[in-house]
């Protein structure tokens, strides 16, 4: 198939999503459009740890603490100074803190900037590491943010989080960025960069032989993807309109992962499906958590049962299929011409 | 300047604890020739090659290229002054495409970045246009020009070599170390691949250095030989000279009864 | 500070700190033998003691009876937990079987949420640990003595296992060489089998006398101390029993020490652990006791 092809058809299923999002938006409810919202931000955070462990090799555990970042440093932007003044009930907010304000667009891009740059940070010393000391080291990162988070009052409020950030997170800003983060993901992974970092982690020593300066590219591989864990969490605390430090446990970085692992490390649009279908069931599975009313009867709802199928779930496919939906083959127009002219034949 | 050393290494020891894995090694590669590094299993060969690429930081002893020093660079400086290997096991890029593991060997000749790729500048298009055309002509010099867009993995073993020679080429190297090329071939491809290691040493302007077990390989292209035992260099010099040592035959004697040449 | 106060502080940090050793057993010892770090760990710690509480409020038994039924189904569940969730994954990358392991532990500590609900419980405490003593004019509870006694008990008891059985000597070979003990007849599975009853067991135990110390079961409650105690054992080194015992006491002293000179710190307690973990990665990952695993061109 002709790149010019390929560009067309791009351009008619953004298009057709376009579409489908302006119907969405006038006829769907509140629920039905939050669970897209969802999608759409569950894809950025996944797209973004798939590039860094699917696609470098570098399992990294420290997604909600990034997220964390990006979701704080939006708020704090977006909420005006007379609703900090109230908010900050503990300890006053910093005169920066209080007086800071920008558009929601920059209040993303600085939250994600902010993840990035604290992601090169601490990727500098942690990323020296191997796979699974990697894992814990970052998950440890996300710990400390979350403490940190808890302990400056000023910056935070604490323990009590922020209310009421004001809800610019819409539809066209949450696929908006869902697009621009899959485009940034695909072109990068498509340069030869891409190949350099599908190298490292196909095996790491014959890089090293091949002139690849391996900290470096990982280095890069990890501050990307901590960007755009950064607009992902900003997105979030905008759609949901309430954090605390609590919203940023280690079952925040889990759920990702499920979906990365779901739709096969190493495949874009296999994060994309299982973005999709773990989103929709895990707002599906909350059904079993409430009571439910058959024919007169209550079924008392069960906590806990929610995560117990979750869990469950990932475990299911860890043991019978270890690559997931996709394993790390993409979906390609070619690919589905295929599908669909085999289906006529 | 052909003829004067281009890869010098002056009384290299490398020691694991209390091992010494290579002791006191002094190799003198000449420009433009064919070397051998050959001795019996576990003499210290791999661990040379290991020295010379930067994966080990010798413990004594200075790595000369090219009139540079090299010892203790990490591998990526040491590829990018000019040397470049294949391993024992071949180790390519298994899920990449033979085309994509040459490229991965370019990157270093690189000027633009991804950055270039998602803005689609017209200096990436260009780049990336004449980095692919170039990977598909170094892909042809080895014979896989029709294999490109197969993943690696799935190349036979013959071709798998001879896409980790294309790899290594793409780094444009000045010096190319080879940790056994022939293993496991008949007598008929390693024939055919000391034509090839002639070939391309001629077409890229290269300098070679071999491990290898196969002694015709070894006696038919090498124009000077290292024999090591136990990580001690026992003799040096032309083939010839070589396999009359009374030295190397002892030491190849005691483990496989002798040179089959 | 005084000095009755100061001992008071040393015997919790040796309370504390023998409570991560023995959690931070199991983890080395799986992690010696399999390279995995078993993320469903803390969940054994958890469920120990819950099995304890169950053991005394449904069917009435004395406590001590109630301690090791517990110990011994934590450590069934533990064996269990492997043959299910891990062994199958064993020729997959390393990686599986530790997604794997994560995914067991949410799953327990859901079931958990969903059988014995999320509300903290108080625990029942036998009165003989209650009544203080004076020691030298410093109040002692008897449970300050008692954790790190019986902790101490544990660890020669498993010491003994390591190095003067047949057992032990089978989990050494095949830390060292997987592949050559089964080549040499070792029972690998078996054995495995047994780390992981044996370290499921040490975790029970320490639950269990958590939940003394801090009277209060949470299906939450090992998700921090079990990070806590697998950071003692990657400070102590991974893979070493020895180590495992050092670093968690260091970790309990450090902790309990921290907050006692530096009130101001209290609130960071948690991140501690992870500072630390962080260091010791940085400038001696192999820990204190740990060998360097070579990385092989």
């Amino acid at each position: 198939m002709r790149r010019g092809q390929t560009v067309i058809l791009n351009l008619v299923a953004v298009a057709a999503l376009g579409g489908f999002l302006w119907l969405a938006e006038g006829n769907f409810d509140g629920y039905k459009i939050q669970i897209l919202n969802l999608i759409a931000i569950n894809i950025i955070l996944a797209l973004s740890l798939n590039l860094i462990y699917g696609f470098t090799g570098l399992f990294s555990l420290g997604h909600a603490g990034f997220m964390a970042i990006g979701a704080y440093i939006c708020s704090i932007l977006i909420m005006t100074p007379d609703q900090k003044d109230m908010l900050f009930l503990l300890e006053p907010a910093y005169d920066w803190v209080q007086n800071a304000q920008a558009p929601f667009l920059v209040a993303v891009l600085a939250g994600g900037l902010v993840a990035a740059a604290i992601g090169a940070l601490v990727g500098f010393p942690l990323l020296r590491l191997g796979d699974d000391y990697l894992g814990i080291a970052t998950l440890g990162f996300a710990e400390i943010i979350r403490v940190l988070a808890n302990n400056f009052p000023r910056l935070t409020n604490g323990a009590l989080g922020f209310k009421g950030i004001p809800d610019y997170a819409n539809l066209w800003w949450n696929f908006g960025w869902c697009l621009v983060t899959l485009y940034v993901i695909v072109r990068l992974l498509k340069s030869n960069t891409g190949n350099v970092l599908k190298a490292i982690r196909d095996d790491e020593a014959a890089a090293r032989a091949m002139g690849v300066n391996v900290f470096r590219y990982k280095l890069l591989s990890f501050t990307v993807g901590a960007f755009f864990a950064g607009v992902g969490g900003a997105l979030l605390a905008s759609l949901l309109t309430t954090i605390d430090p609590k919203m940023f446990l280690f079952t925040l970085t889990f759920n990702i992962l499920m979906i990365v692992v779901a739709g096969g490390l190493g495949s874009l649009s296999g994060t994309v499906m299982a973005g999709i279908g773990i989103t929709v069931l895990l707002e599906w599975l909350r059904v079993v958590e409430n009571p439910v009313d058959i024919f007169g009867y209550e079924l008392p709802g069960v906590p806990g049962m929610r995560m117990v199928v979750f869990s469950l779930a990932l475990i299911m496919i860890i043991l019978f299929r270890r690559e997931g939906l996709m394993g790390m083959r993409e979906l390609h127009w070619q690919s589905l011409f295929k599908v669909f002219s085999r289906g006529r034949a | 300047m052909a003829g004067d050393v281009i890869l010098a290494t002056s009384d290299v020891t490398m020691r694991f604890g209390g091992l010494a894995a290579v002791t006191d090694l002094s190799l003198a590669v000449r420009r433009g020739t064919i070397a051998g590094l050959i001795g019996p299993n576990g003499a210290g060969k791999t661990t040379c090659f290991n020295m010379i690429t930067g994966f080990y930081k010798p413990t004594m002893g200075t790595i000369v290229f090219d009139g540079q020093e090299v010892t203790g660079l990490p591998p990526h400086k040491v590829c990018k002054a000019g040397i470049a290997r294949t391993f024992q096991n071949i180790r390519l890029f298994g899920n990449e495409t033979v085309l994509e593991n040459v490229m991965i060997g370019r990157h270093l000749r690189q000027k633009t970045s991804w950055i270039d790729a998602v803005l689609f500048t017209p200096g990436y298009l260009r780049e990336d246009k004449a980095m692919r055309a170039h990977c598909l002509e170094l892909l042809a010099a080895v014979g896989l020009a029709d294999l490109a867009d197969e993943q690696a993995s799935s190349l036979a073993y013959g071709a798998q070599r001879r896409l980790e020679i294309a790899r290594a080429l793409a780094t444009e190297p000045s010096f190319l170390l080879l940790d056994e090329p022939a293993a496991g071939m008949n007598p008929q491809e390693s024939e055919d691949l000391m034509g090839f290691v002639r070939t391309i040493r001629q077409d890229f302007d290269l300098t070679i250095l071999l491990i290898e077990h196969d002694m015709k390989v070894v006696m038919g292209i090498c124009e000077h030989i290292w024999v090591l035992d136990y990580g001690v260099t026992i003799a040096e010099g032309a083939p010839e000279a070589i396999r009359r040592d009374p030295k190397v035959i002892l030491a190849y004697l005691g483990e496989e009864g002798g040179l089959h040449a | 500070m005084n000095s009755a106060t100061f001992i008071q502080h040393m015997l919790n940090s040796l309370t504390l700190g023998s409570l991560y050793a023995l959690v931070a057993i199991g983890y080395t010892m799986v992690y010696g033998i399999l390279r995995l770090i078993n993320f469903a760990h803390s969940e054994m710690f958890m469920l120990g003691a819950y099995f304890v509480f169950w053991g005394i409020t449904l069917a009435n038994l004395p406590w001590p009876v109630a301690m090791v039924i517990a110990i011994v189904v934590t450590a069934t569940l533990g064996v269990v937990v492997d043959q299910v969730a891990y062994r199958p994954l064993r020729d997959a990358p390393r990686i599986s079987a530790l997604i794997s392991s994560i995914g067991v532990s949410f799953f327990l500590q859901n079931v958990a949420i969903v059988f014995f609900q999320a509300i903290p419980r108080e625990v029942y405490r036998p009165q003989w640990l209650e009544n203080p003593i004076i020691m030298g004019g410093v109040r002692v509870l008897p449970l300050t003595l008692f954790v790190p006694l019986l902790s101490l008990a544990l660890m020669l008891g498993l010491i003994w296992i390591v190095y003067r059985t047949k057992a032990g000597l089978g989990m050494r070979a095949i830390s060292k060489d997987i592949e050559t003990s089964y080549l040499m007849g070792v029972p690998v599975n078996r054995i495995i089998a047994l780390t992981f009853g044996i370290g499921s067991a040490l975790a029970a135990a320490s639950g269990i006398m958590w939940a003394l110390r801090y009277p209060q079961l949470q299906p939450i409650m090992g998700t921090i101390p079990g990070f806590k105690a697998f950071i003692a054992a990657v400070f102590g080194g991974i893979g070493s029993i020895q180590g495992a015992v050092i670093g968690g006491l260091a970790l309990g002293f450090i902790e309990i020490m921290t907050v006692a000179f530096f009130p101001d710190l209290a609130g960071y307690r948690d991140a501690f652990a992870f500072v630390l973990l962080i260091a010791v990665l940085m400038f001696k990952p192999t820990g204190l006791l740990g060998e360097r695993l070579e990385d092989k061109v």
